[in-house]
């Protein structure tokens, strides 16, 4: 779209403060993610200027942690099924909310969509009081079922905007060369939302492996990964937490990495890049 | 187009669900605002004022809703003065190199939440490295009390958290704005300044109402970072909710105050939602 | 139609009219991708000049380099007697007419077309009478409290060129204008566009894909191919003597002939005729419309040719027909129209008809 590609002669020299502003916030939020990376090493622990003693000591005390391994084969558990409801129940949520009048379609919008602004704990809460009620004990279980509900809006959004973006008269070329409602599904609709299924996935498992306000109120005797790491910052600061935090980063990094490419791979036409991750927050609003 | 069976396999399971998760559990929530709990039974499901009226009769509750409201437009403020500029600048004068920085912004944003309110604990400590940092060079002779357990902490770690949310939308809303609009007002005269005052700031006010929600709202439900970091100064209105959860064991009154920040927070967006629309012009 | 008297007033409008804007040796390049070559071209005091060319012809390149939105890689320009390209868009006496109109969605109408006026800090009377002024001139006053979204396309083109001859620029820009209108509407606002021009007595360089447009409008085109300018006249006299074959086929119809001279005789297969043209080989345009059925006998003078009729493509007022000769050429004649037409028919033209232009250059 030419209209909005400027060419007017701008470049970052010119804007001078608002350079510099940009510096500053781009330290702001990398600082204690640096500091943290910088400090699992430190020989000393936590905390103290300058660091000392380069050491992996608190990674190899780290990767023989057996609560932490266990917390984080959970997380990964809680974390898959998450996708796999989020995205069972979002995917034809999407395609209702796209195609379909129902009544109620208003209410089940807004319903689907609140938990991405909601404050996790009104989620969490509410969901406790259901079990209570309902006489089931927490355990993984509640806990996969909790995020898969909070995440079903993350799936909503992302295909629902994959939707927007699929050629109608696609399908109904499908339709028209003699293929069912379903056949189409299957080879027209499907195919073209791969990859907003597929960042969808991606950014799911990664929300469900940090979740944690949710979480809090739904656990039973197994915990997280996000939980078993609070349980021990509760008791005191030990400094293996820096090691774990810096791995999940890298973690983190790769997964967005992984996320952009796929984006980036997706789009034949040029995309704006808010518009994929802004689904998401739109989507809270509409 | 789609056929009836095709429009109730795709409505019906969603429906059901949400239903059963997400309806159902705030009508609970509903109710049990309306119970108590004695010694002897745990839960009495029989319906009182005695929560609401606790609510807004005891000190303690309404003075830290309002400390959390406080807190939260803090960090709002906050977040949009980092965020804007940094979506403008990205939007309009980074150029070639727009793409990178934009993940530079979203990385922090994937980073475990719970791992950067932990990393600002181990920064702002008496013994943390910006207070180790002072003291080396010699800027100050003791540990600032005030950067760890009090509500700036809070508002710090929270500004931290929630800046990349503000900027999203923000930066989302400047990327739609045509640029032959910004060339036509450079045609007719107006400068870089008044070009942005004039044209792009009014036309991304969208984007603006919708970043300053996300953190407001959000903000104000948090429970995690004043635990973290917030001491016995920086409480915030979901903490005593947990801990009704929890230790302090009164359901129903927690129920009923998290009843009303769901009101609250669905009002919040309502009013933002009118706004928006007010200011869209396309 | 123009009277013979205009057309001596547009022939001449590059030489006795001042000029205001002069374009000197000037090139771009995108990285490695050469859109402007070496222009260099004078716009006079009151003139309407078209920059004419295909998509990809580098017409927007020099209209947006003139504006000040691109800097131009070498060359300079010049107005009133100072550089031009030194200046940022918002400092110069230019203003643009956008091809998407880029009307400002959260204003007015009448806030649109004040805007430029605001931002010179002018006293809001001022602005006032100029903005009602304006919009009385392109006939919008009706709408002044409109928002763009709520009105046409049409209307929405003549709120911007409200907006840019509000601030009473020396020189306005147009960048394909009217290219967004449907047939109709389009041919209504280019007579408007031209009375309006003649009006306000400023220089327009507008830009357009559109040759018809470009002959109906411009006192002179800028026929401009790959980055370089092909022919710079008047319409009739880019019509009647056009340069280079690419201007011969670009700008109306025409048909290319390629023949061999020797000793003063032109030949291309079985037709020949006297020439003065020098040996070697010769290219030249005939215009379909200098394409005559041949009546009763031979006249003195005309080259004669049978043809049998292959195509005919009906225009309303005149036919255009596809003719193939008995060696094999193919021509275009345009005719009045006829309900049959039968059989092998005879053509004839003057061959003094047939223009001698330049092979046009293969640009890289």
């Amino acid at each position: 779209m030419e209209l909005l590609v400027s060419s007017v002669p701008l470049n970052t020299r010119q804007s001078g403060w608002l350079w510099v502003h940009c510096l500053l916030v781009f330290a702001f939020l990398y600082l204690p993610i640096v500091v943290l990376v910088i400090y699992s090493f430190n020989g000393a622990g936590v905390g103290g200027f300058p660091p000392r003693d380069l050491t992996l000591n608190w990674y190899r005390i780290l990767f023989g942690d057996g609560a932490i391994w266990d917390a984080v084969v959970n997380s990964l558990e809680v974390a898959g099924a998450a996708v796999a409801i989020a995205l069972v129940l979002g995917i034809p949520a999407a395609l209702a909310l796209d195609r379909a009048q129902f009544p109620g379609k208003v209410l089940f919008r807004r319903l689907v969509l609140l938990p991405l602004i909601l404050p996790g704990i009104i989620t969490g809460l509410s969901l406790l009081m259901l079990f209570n009620e309902a006489h089931t004990n927490l355990s993984l279980l509640t806990i996969i079922l909790g995020h898969g509900t909070a995440l079903i809006s993350v799936a909503t959004t992302e295909v629902f905007a994959g939707l927007q973006k699929l050629d109608r008269a696609q399908e109904e070329a499908s339709l028209d060369l003699g293929a069912t409602y379903w056949q189409t599904f299957l080879r027209v609709t499907l195919p073209n939302l791969k990859l907003s299924i597929i960042g969808a996935a991606l950014l799911i498992f990664t929300l469900s492996m940090d979740e944690i306000a949710v979480s809090f109120f739904l656990i039973g005797r197994d915990n997280t990964l996000p939980l078993e790491i609070w349980g021990r910052l509760r008791r005191g600061i030990t400094p293996e937490i820096n090691a774990v935090s810096t791995v999940i980063f890298l973690f983190s990094l790769a997964a967005i990495v992984l996320w952009y490419r796929l984006r980036s791979r997706a789009d034949v036409t040029p995309e704006i890049a808010a518009d994929s991750i802004e689904p998401a927050i739109q989507g809270a609003q509409s | 187009m789609f056929s009836r069976a095709y429009r109730t396999v795709v409505t019906v399971p969603p429906l059901l669900w949400v239903t059963t998760f997400l309806l159902l559990p705030y009508i609970l929530m509903f109710c049990y605002s309306f119970w108590s709990v004695s010694q002897t039974q745990g839960i009495v499901h029989s319906c009182t004022l005695e929560n609401y009226r606790q609510l807004f009769s005891v000190e303690v509750y309404w003075q830290t809703l309002l400390r959390s409201m406080w807190i939260a437009a803090r960090v709002t403020f906050f977040s949009l003065l980092l965020g804007y500029p940094l979506a403008y600048f990205l939007s309009f004068w980074a150029g070639a190199r727009k793409d990178l920085y934009y993940q530079l912004v979203i990385i922090p944003l994937w980073v475990s939440y719970l791992v950067r309110a932990y990393a600002w604990k181990t920064i702002l400590g008496s013994d943390g490295v910006l207070n180790t940092l002072l003291q080396y060079v010699h800027l100050t002779k003791h540990p600032l009390d005030f950067l760890l357990y009090s509500p700036f902490a809070v508002v710090l770690t929270l500004t931290h958290i929630y800046t990349p949310f503000t900027f999203l939308p923000i930066y989302a809303s400047l990327e739609h704005i045509p640029r032959n609009l910004v060339e036509a007002s450079n045609d007719l005269g107006a400068s870089p300044a008044q070009t942005f005052w004039r044209v792009i700031f009014p036309l991304s006010i969208p984007g603006v109402l919708a970043g300053a929600t996300f953190a407001l709202v959000l903000s104000l439900g948090d429970f995690l970072a004043p635990l973290l970091l917030g001491g016995p100064s920086g409480i915030m209105i979901s903490n005593i909710v947990v801990s009704l959860f929890g230790a302090a064991y009164n359901w129903p009154l927690g129920a009923a105050i998290s009843l009303c920040m769901l009101i609250l927070v669905v009002s919040l967006l309502f009013v933002s939602e009118r706004l928006e629309k007010k200011w869209s012009f396309s | 139609m123009a009277t013979s008297e205009q057309v001596a007033q547009n022939a001449d409008v590059a030489s006795t009219r001042s000029t205001l804007l002069e374009v000197r040796n000037v090139a771009k390049s995108f990285g490695k991708n050469v859109v402007l070559r070496d222009i260099s071209l004078q716009v006079a005091e009151g003139e309407f000049l078209t920059i004419l060319g295909e998509s990809g012809s580098g017409k927007t390149t020099l209209l947006r380099i003139i504006a000040g939105f691109e800097s131009a890689t070498s060359g300079e320009l010049w107005m009133g007697g100072q550089r031009l390209d030194v200046l940022p868009p918002y400092k110069r006496r230019v203003n643009t007419v956008f091809q998407h109109y880029a009307l400002f969605p959260h204003l007015t109408v009448e806030q649109n077309v004040g805007y430029g006026l605001r931002v010179e800090k002018l006293p809001e009377s001022e602005i006032a009478s100029r903005v009602e002024q304006a919009l009385k001139q392109v006939k919008m006053t009706i709408h002044a409290k409109a928002k763009p979204s709520r009105i046409s396309g049409g209307q929405q083109q003549r709120v911007a060129l409200a907006r840019a001859l509000v601030k009473r620029p020396q020189l306005l820009l147009l960048d394909e204008p009217l290219s967004a209108l449907d047939a109709n509407l389009r041919r209504q606002m280019q007579v408007e566009l031209k009375s309006l021009q003649r009006e306000v007595g400023i220089s327009f360089v507008f830009v357009t894909h559109d040759q018809e447009e470009a002959m109906v409008m411009s006192d002179r085109i800028a026929l401009l191919r790959m980055g370089a300018l092909e022919q710079v006249a008047t319409p009739r006299e880019i019509y009647s003597h056009p340069a280079t074959a690419y201007t011969a086929q670009f700008i109306g119809h025409t048909n290319l002939l390629r023949g061999e001279v020797r000793d003063g005789l032109l030949r291309c297969e079985s037709l020949s005729w006297k020439t003065t043209l020098p040996a070697g080989p010769a290219l030249l345009s005939l215009r379909p419309e200098d394409i005559r059925l041949a009546g009763i006998g031979v006249r003195a003078g005309m080259v004669h040719f049978h043809g049998k009729l292959q195509q005919r493509a009906f225009h309303g007022a005149t036919e255009l027909l596809r003719v193939e000769s008995s060696d094999g050429l193919i021509f275009s004649v345009r005719t009045g129209t006829r309900d049959e037409w039968r059989g092998v028919l005879e053509f004839e033209f003057d061959p003094a008809d047939a223009i001698p232009v330049r092979a046009s250059a293969e640009r890289d």
